[in-house]
């Protein structure tokens, strides 16, 4: 965007100017907060409702989420400094940082993903029958012959799997953000969308804390 | 069990009512666009409407969205209540059980979210820019793609008529007839996906809305002198942010329910359905107040200009709205006292159900006394607020009665209920949404609606009301259920046929509002589509600043931004006798069309078919192309816009100031 061009949109309230973009983000976080809280409630509802599955005390290893928690929150302070990068007008500081942040957040990803694989492979979240083996899932028997998964585990994937699939689609915007740096470095639009992405990036880091201490530590521990 | 997704076919060649539907409507959609192809508009429509993202063709597209709709629902309407006219004792009607379920289901879902909230967004888009003083909304993609993902969810859900069925479940699809043991067809899958589509849109059509009214008033206008409609925005929005995301998850939950062995709405593994419903109600009682405060904004509009004085309590109005933001999320419970939450809870919401009552009380009272001692004018406009007030008192009254829970437990429902929320929805949104309608139809053609059809219109919908749904109050009390396919007792069909016979003077109504249409379009198209640039305020005495300029306004709305310093800034300016600026104009910076949104619509309507019909290669296609479609946008779209130059913002200003002096002359 050429200077003069921003000077008309401020003059004319026009809509390119970066706060205006900034504000409809906050407001967009809000509203997915209020999406996060649906599913903590729902979370909060199910939270002893294992029926004949497993409970998770046995199958989560804290150690493991723990490893991953620290991951996520360093990410987040790497996204800083690619801020930091962005403030300085450096977009070798910023990709490099932001090439950091994002190596982690894939690494968090993955290990969320083992330990999804692992839930299942050890059969934890499927419900089964008075002798204890899994029962075959067939589609839509609702009176305990069914299978599938007990409601807590049904609630369990997806709270962490919201937050997982919003990490997700943050790395994908990584990916984006590198190609908006090649294609035009860091120009006010740029600048922008970084912003909002840094926003993002620290919501669900805040998120994720939410979910360590009501999923796990509360679920664990 | 079978394959779910077993006959798509089946209903078209079994019942006759879907397969003559679905031909008509395929002639229709033929003739349509080949007329559109023949007449050479397709190039028109896809560069000045399909691509637009100015506001008020987006605003337009939304209100014909909701008038297709509107006859889609209301059409369904009539088939229910001839059916149960028929119903009765020994007598079975012209529906099966497992039709007639899924055009209830369908009615109340096309009429609250594809008909009431597209002309609830279409009344945002044209209006609130122009009443704030801005000159398009904050995000102008945004508002584009929002209505294709509307337009994608309306078609699913059309779709579910010919291909499949739709869900048999009601407008909130309680589990677990919802789930897959009480719905293992793919009905419910429509109603899922489709309102998926549609919430999405309403979720990003309110931050789009939140952020242009916080960002882009006009300087001078303060909060405290925005005009009330805005306000109701404001509000409305605030809401659907924060409930839509609710019902988002509800449908997430049910969606895993059905598709991946979940269990969180069934009766085994643990689940629990009583959830759902606290879910689903966390967002629809909110829900009725999202479409009910525009309504009670566009009120405050309308009836100071057609009694010719301010609007009685400005501040006042705006705490109404604020208290009841609040409350509306207190009352949830009084959807389902019968759950059993015990006295203390029902008590309590049964309480603060009477206590949201107050404000909208306030809001009534000071129409009342805007009119009071005012000069008022019997236009269309006029009557529709003045049916408004009538009837939604009525609604509210009986409201009250509901609220009391052990009362609750003889009316939750019955026919009552159903009497008591069309009482309000039809008295209260309806009316006000149609008086905004033919309040801001100048405004968007420059010409009136045609009067005389506009006040039949009126009175057959609000004699049509009554006669349609009183005798349902009665039949409620009698012990009638709601949803029933067939009543034994055969001493109320005289009921019923009163009902079929109010039904049909609304027909009347619909008819009359559809002719008005009709005759305008006559006009626009003697003019070949070029509107000339009529006079800013064709009602007299318009108050707020989108009577300030030309209508049509022009693309850019206002050539200099204006200055706000009072609450009714238009008033102030006429009586200050401002001349209308002939010179001295800059170049307008505009945002460029993009036909992204199309696009992105187009794919989220497929990949809502692929879900319904678990086609996962279609659904991985679709989904990659969405997504490839909104990042190819961000990377190759125009994000600069372009500039209307000074010298055609001076030729269609001089036009508008002769247009304006003519007047004065007369």
């Amino acid at each position: 965007m050429s200077p003069t061009m921003i000077k008309t949109a401020q003059a004319g309230g026009h809509h390119d100017d970066g706060s205006t973009r900034i504000l409809g983000f906050w407001i967009y976080i809000l509203q997915d907060l209020f999406l996060f809280a649906t599913f903590f409630a729902n979370f909060a509802v199910f939270s002893a409702s294992y029926s004949s599955a497993e409970t998770p005390k046995e199958f989560i290893d804290l150690n493991f989420v723990l490893i991953e928690t620290f991951i996520l929150l360093t990410s987040s302070i790497t996204y800083g400094f690619a801020m930091i990068g962005v403030r300085k007008n450096s977009v070798s500081a910023t990709r490099l940082w932001l090439f950091i942040t994002f190596i982690l957040g894939a690494l968090f990803i993955s290990m969320e993903l083992y330990e999804f694989h692992h839930l299942f492979a050890e059969g934890a979240p499927y419900l089964r029958d008075a002798q204890g083996n899994i029962i075959p899932y067939a589609n839509g028997i609702d009176d305990g012959r069914g299978g599938g998964i007990a409601a807590y585990w049904s609630a369990f994937f997806s709270l962490v799997g919201l937050h997982g699939l919003h990490v997700t689609a943050g790395l994908v915007v990584m990916v984006c953000m590198f190609v908006h740096l090649g294609m035009h470095g860091l120009t006010a639009r740029n600048k922008a969308r970084l912003g909002c992405l840094s926003l993002f990036w620290h919501f669900l880091d805040i998120v994720w804390i939410g979910v360590f201490t009501a999923v796990y530590l509360l679920g664990v521990l | 069990m079978g394959d779910p997704t077993a006959a798509p076919f089946e209903a078209l060649g079994q019942v006759p009512i879907v397969l003559y539907t679905c031909l008509a409507i395929v002639v229709i959609a033929v003739l349509v666009v080949a007329g559109i192809l023949l007449l050479g508009w397709w190039g028109s429509l896809w560069r000045n409407w399909i691509t637009s993202v100015d506001h008020k063709r987006l605003g337009i597209m939304y209100v014909v969205l909701a008038v297709v709709m509107l006859v889609r629902g209301f059409a369904d309407a009539i088939m229910m209540r001839t059916h149960q006219a028929m119903a009765l004792g020994e007598g079975s009607g012209y529906l099966p059980p497992e039709h007639y379920d899924q055009i209830f289901t369908a009615h109340g879902v096309i009429m609250i979210f594809f008909m009431a909230t597209p002309l609830l967004f279409g009344l945002f888009n044209f209006v609130i820019p122009l009443q704030i003083g801005a000159r398009d909304v904050a995000f102008p993609f945004l508002n584009n793609l929002s209505f294709w993902l509307t337009f994608a969810g309306a078609i699913l859900i059309n779709i579910s008529l010919g291909v499949g069925n739709f869900g048999r479940v009601g407008w909130l699809a309680y589990p677990p007839l919802s789930g897959l043991s009480g719905s293992p067809d793919t009905g419910v899958d429509y109603y899922i996906w489709s309102l998926q589509l549609s919430g999405v849109a309403t979720t990003m059509g309110a931050i789009n809305f939140l952020v242009t009214i916080f960002k882009m008033r006009a300087p001078g206008m303060t909060l405290m002198k925005m005009p009330i409609f805005c306000w109701s925005a404001v509000v409305s929005n605030a809401l659907i942010l924060m409930i839509y995301p609710v019902l988002m998850a509800a449908y997430i939950f049910l969606t895993l329910d059905r598709y991946l062995g979940f269990h969180f709405f069934t009766n085994d593994g643990a689940g629990n359905p009583m959830v759902w419903i606290n879910y689903v109600w966390v967002f629809g009682h909110p829900e009725v107040y999202v479409l009910v405060l525009p309504a009670f904004g566009i009120l405050s509009e309308v009836v100071p200009v057609f009694s010719s004085k301010r609007l009685f309590g400005y501040s006042a109005m705006i705490w109404a709205l604020l208290v009841i933001l609040v409350l509306s999320f207190l009352v949830w419970v009084h959807h389902f006292f019968t759950m059993g939450a015990g006295i203390a809870v029902n008590t309590f919401f049964s309480i603060m159900t009477m206590i949201i009552s107050v404000p909208t009380g306030v809001k009534i009272f000071n129409w009342l006394f805007t009119m009071y001692k005012g000069r008022i004018r019997f236009e269309p406009p006029m009557l529709w607020c003045m049916g408004m007030i009538f009837t939604f008192v009525g609604g509210g009254l009986t409201g009250v009665m509901l609220s009391l829970a052990s009362a609750d437990w003889a009316f939750h429902n019955s026919a009552f209920l159903v009497a008591h929320f069309h009482h309000t929805i039809i008295g209260g949104v309806v009316f006000s949404y149609l008086a905004g309608f033919v309040f801001w139809f100048p405004k968007a053609f420059g010409f009136k609606l045609n009067r005389t059809l506009g006040i039949a219109s009126f009175w057959c919908w609000f004699v049509g009301f009554y006669v349609a749904f009183f005798p349902l109050y009665v039949v409620g009390l009698k012990g009638a259920t709601r949803r029933m396919q067939h009543f034994m007792d055969p001493a109320w069909q005289i009921y019923y046929i009163v009902m079929v016979v109010g039904v049909f003077i609304i027909a009347l109504g619909i008819l009359s509002l559809v002719l008005q249409l009709i005759l305008a379009i006559i006009h626009g198209c003697k003019l070949k589509g070029n509107l000339p640039v009529g006079k800013a305020d064709p009602w007299g005495d318009g108050r707020s600043l989108e009577w300030s300029v030309s209508s049509p306004p022009p693309p850019y709305n206002f050539a200099t931004v204006p200055q706000v310093s009072t609450t009714d800034a238009y008033w102030q300016m006429k009586v200050e006798g401002k001349p209308i600026k002939t010179s001295g104009f800059q170049p307008v910076h505009m945002p460029s069309n993009t036909a992204a949104g199309f696009w992105i619509g187009i794919f989220a309507l497929i990949l809502g078919f692929a879900l319904v019909w678990h086609i996962w290669w279609l659904v991985m296609l679709c989904f990659i192309g969405a997504v490839a479609s909104f990042i190819c946008y961000s990377f190759f779209g125009d994000h600069d816009g372009y500039y209307i130059p000074a010298a055609k913002v001076q030729e269609h200003e001089e036009a508008f100031a002769r247009i304006e002096a003519k007047g004065r002359k007369a």
